[in-house]
């Protein structure tokens, strides 16, 4: 199905503030000025994009450790973002999560996770709120290649089979889990699918570096799991372009990998090649967002910068009782 | 003696074990690290250097790398303890047992007994604890508190590169079940370690500052900063017990209760959150025991009861500070 001119635009720029936002961090990560751990998503930008302009606010995802993405495509604003990884109390959290445990439920967004494996079955929850809601709405767990060994996510994935829980679950494949390869650490390899397949749900494999094969793959997951099927699972393949966190030298990588994934598998570049080869946008249309969102990072920059620190009190808050 | 940094006695002291005895084996995630990769084997060990080298020595039926999957870890290193070996099983952060609490309460700790004592149940499950990095909740926390309350399990705290070394050559030794913490504040700190078979028992307690007046109790990261309130307050001619438990299980209640006999005053400070911890835990065993000598209520310096803040100004609020642990002990040395 051929998107719309503005849909194309909104897509890219999506895919774009992601990239952006993350390569902004990996610059400032290096000054210090960053606290705790970072993951970024940089080079998953199709897989998280792809999915999420299917959904509204009523849909939900839960996300992982490597969140920012999920959370900037799900609709997270970029400000209150950058305000909680800056640790500020402006941030989308007060300071109180950071990096790795962003989270706004207004947007369906029910937070990036520290703990590996713990999301999908967050999601079943999520979908099985929405089965007893009868609205037709979703939820999605989105999980690492590492992840789909946790026994929580196999846990999940029959849960959501026998309650027919209106759940899918997007496999991230993106090679590596911390400093661990696929082929070693999933038995099936580069084959997380038919996991999820042999739990007897319906699966679908797309190519994660290309946002029309990831938006393509979850129209038709979505038009499954909408009409009421029960839960479904997609395996996209991608590439993480920087380490597993920020300071990861990476010995793992072979020589020139990162060049090469950077030169042949970057899905922003993949995007523009084929929309601009199929004249449906022009380089100067690609260009001009560039730098609008260019700009928009750097005022969250500032923004986060020059926002309030919290206070010693704000420990004492959210909580029920503190001691 | 020989300079080492806390997290090379850590490596240093497995491999010596492992050469000594071949049951010895390592399981856990990226403790060998490039597994799969083109990178290769070793290319990068596991995110703290703690196993780094020991699968070149050993081998990958020594050293098994694992996927995420905390649950088949620690009872992978249960079903190798009930065959015969010596698992050493590594949780990257202590928050994990979360994800594998059942494999290390409901089995691990319980078999010697609840077999009737027909087994032995060697495994070492060592994991990264504690705050200081601003690695938020679920990345931060001291669970010592909660493993030291199981029956059936063995609780060790090192806070220095002499204690990883003497402790978890004991615990490797034991036929129990052993939690080994190492703070991951402390994986930097350098000091003597002694050469060669070098053990310390459990259940022995070490002086690391000695006075008449205070007796304070603290392991770990927080340990310094008690040491560095003694020490200031050394130079008023304020004297301070400074007593590091080393094992919170089995507790050195003897040392702790000579102590505030003489002194008469225990502030007990800990990482952990205040309800039903190792710090009320301390207080209470005082309190009972040592009742006559006191001369003022035992005061426990603990984090508040909340979650742990990501935000630096936040989890420096948090956690105990030399401030409050000197205006602690202050306390008891102005009550009445
Ligand atoms: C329960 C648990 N185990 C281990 C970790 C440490 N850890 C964080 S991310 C990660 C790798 C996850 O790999 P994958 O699921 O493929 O996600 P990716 O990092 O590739 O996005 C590990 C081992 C954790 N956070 N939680
Ligand atoms: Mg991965």
């Amino acid at each position: 199905m051929q998107l719309s001119r503005d849909a194309l635009l909104r897509a890219y720029r999506q895919m774009k503030v992601i990239r952006e936002f993350e390569e902004r961090l990996h610059t400032e990560i290096q000054t210090g000025e960053i606290a705790g751990f970072t993951h970024l998503y940089c080079g998953q930008e199709a897989v998280a994009v792809g999915v999420c302009e299917h959904l509204s606010n009523d849909d939900k995802i839960v996300s992982t450790h490597r969140g920012h993405g999920h959370c900037l495509a799900k609709g997270c604003d970029v400000n209150g973002m950058m305000a909680e990884i800056w640790g500020s109390r402006e941030g989308l959290c007060k300071g109180k999560g950071g990096s790795m445990h962003i989270a706004d439920i207004d947007q369906g967004m029910l937070g990036a996770n520290g703990i590996v494996g713990a999301g999908a079955p967050i999601a079943v929850g999520a979908a099985l709120a929405a089965k007893l809601n009868g609205e037709g709405k979703v939820s999605i767990a989105f999980s690492g290649d590492g992840a789909c060994n946790q026994g929580t996510t196999f846990e999940a994935m029959n849960l959501a089979v026998v309650t027919q829980a209106p759940c899918i679950f997007v496999f991230e494949n993106n090679h590596y889990s911390e400093h661990t390869g696929v082929d070693y650490a999933v038995g099936t390899a580069r084959d997380i699918a038919s996991r999820a397949e042999a739990f007897g749900m319906k699966v679908w494999r797309g190519d994660g570096t290309d946002f029309f094969s990831v938006h393509d793959t979850m129209r038709e997951v979505l038009e499954y799991v909408r009409a009421g099927n029960g839960p479904a699972a997609v395996e996209f393949d991608t590439e993480r372009f920087f380490g597993h966190f920020e300071g990861d030298p990476q010995r793992y990588r072979g020589p020139g990998e990162l060049d090469r994934i950077r030169e042949t598998r970057d899905c922003l570049k993949i995007f523009r090649a084929s929309v601009t080869g199929a004249k449906l946008l022009d380089h100067a249309d690609l260009d001009a967002l560039d730098a609008e969102v260019l700009k928009a990072i750097d005022d969250a920059v500032d923004k986060a910068r020059a926002a309030d620190r919290p206070t010693p009190e704000d420990v004492l808050a959210d909580v029920y009782i503190a001691y | 003696m020989a300079q080492m940094m806390y997290r090379d006695a850590v490596v240093t002291t497995i491999a010596e074990e492992m050469e000594r005895d071949p049951n010895v084996v390592v399981l856990g995630e990226d403790v060998v690290g490039g597994m799969g990769t083109a990178g290769g084997p070793e290319a990068i060990g596991g995110i703290w250097s703690t196993s780094t080298g020991l699968y070149g020595k050993f081998g990958k039926d020594r050293v098994i790398d694992t996927p995420i999957s905390e649950s088949a870890i620690m009872g992978a290193a249960a079903g190798l303890a009930l065959a015969g070996k010596r698992p050493i099983a590594e949780l990257m952060f202590a928050d994990f047992i979360g994800v594998s609490l059942d494999q290390i309460w409901n089995q691990l700790a319980k078999f010697r007994y609840m077999f009737g004592g027909k087994t032995k149940c060697p495994a070492v499950i060592r994991m990264a604890y504690g705050a200081g990095y601003n690695a938020a909740a679920q990345h931060s926390q001291s669970v010592h508190q909660i493993l030291t309350g199981m029956p059936g399990l063995k609780v060790v705290m090192p806070s220095t590169p002499a204690d990883v070394k003497g402790l978890l050559r004991t615990a490797i030794r034991d036929d129990d079940p052993v939690i080994f913490l190492e703070h991951k504040a402390l994986y930097g700190m350098s000091g003597d370690v002694p050469e060669g078979d070098y053990s310390i028992p459990f259940g022995h307690a070490r002086l690391t500052r000695a006075g008449q007046d205070v007796t304070i109790v603290s392991s770990g990261l927080l340990l310094g900063f008690c040491e560095a309130v003694a020490d200031k307050l050394a130079a008023e001619g304020i004297g301070c017990d400074v007593i590091d438990p080393r094992t919170t299980s089995p507790l050195d209640e003897e040392a702790i209760l000579d102590s505030v006999e003489v002194t008469g005053r225990l502030v007990v400070v800990d990482e952990a959150p205040p309800r039903c911890g190792l710090a009320a835990d301390i207080c209470a065993l005082v309190a009972d025991k040592a009742f006559s000598s006191l001369k003022a209520p035992p005061q426990a310096v603990t984090p508040p009861h909340t979650p742990i803040p990501f935000a630096r100004e936040l989890e420096t609020a948090y956690l105990p500070s030399t401030d409050k642990i000197e205006a602690a002990v202050r306390k008891v040395l102005g009550w009445r």
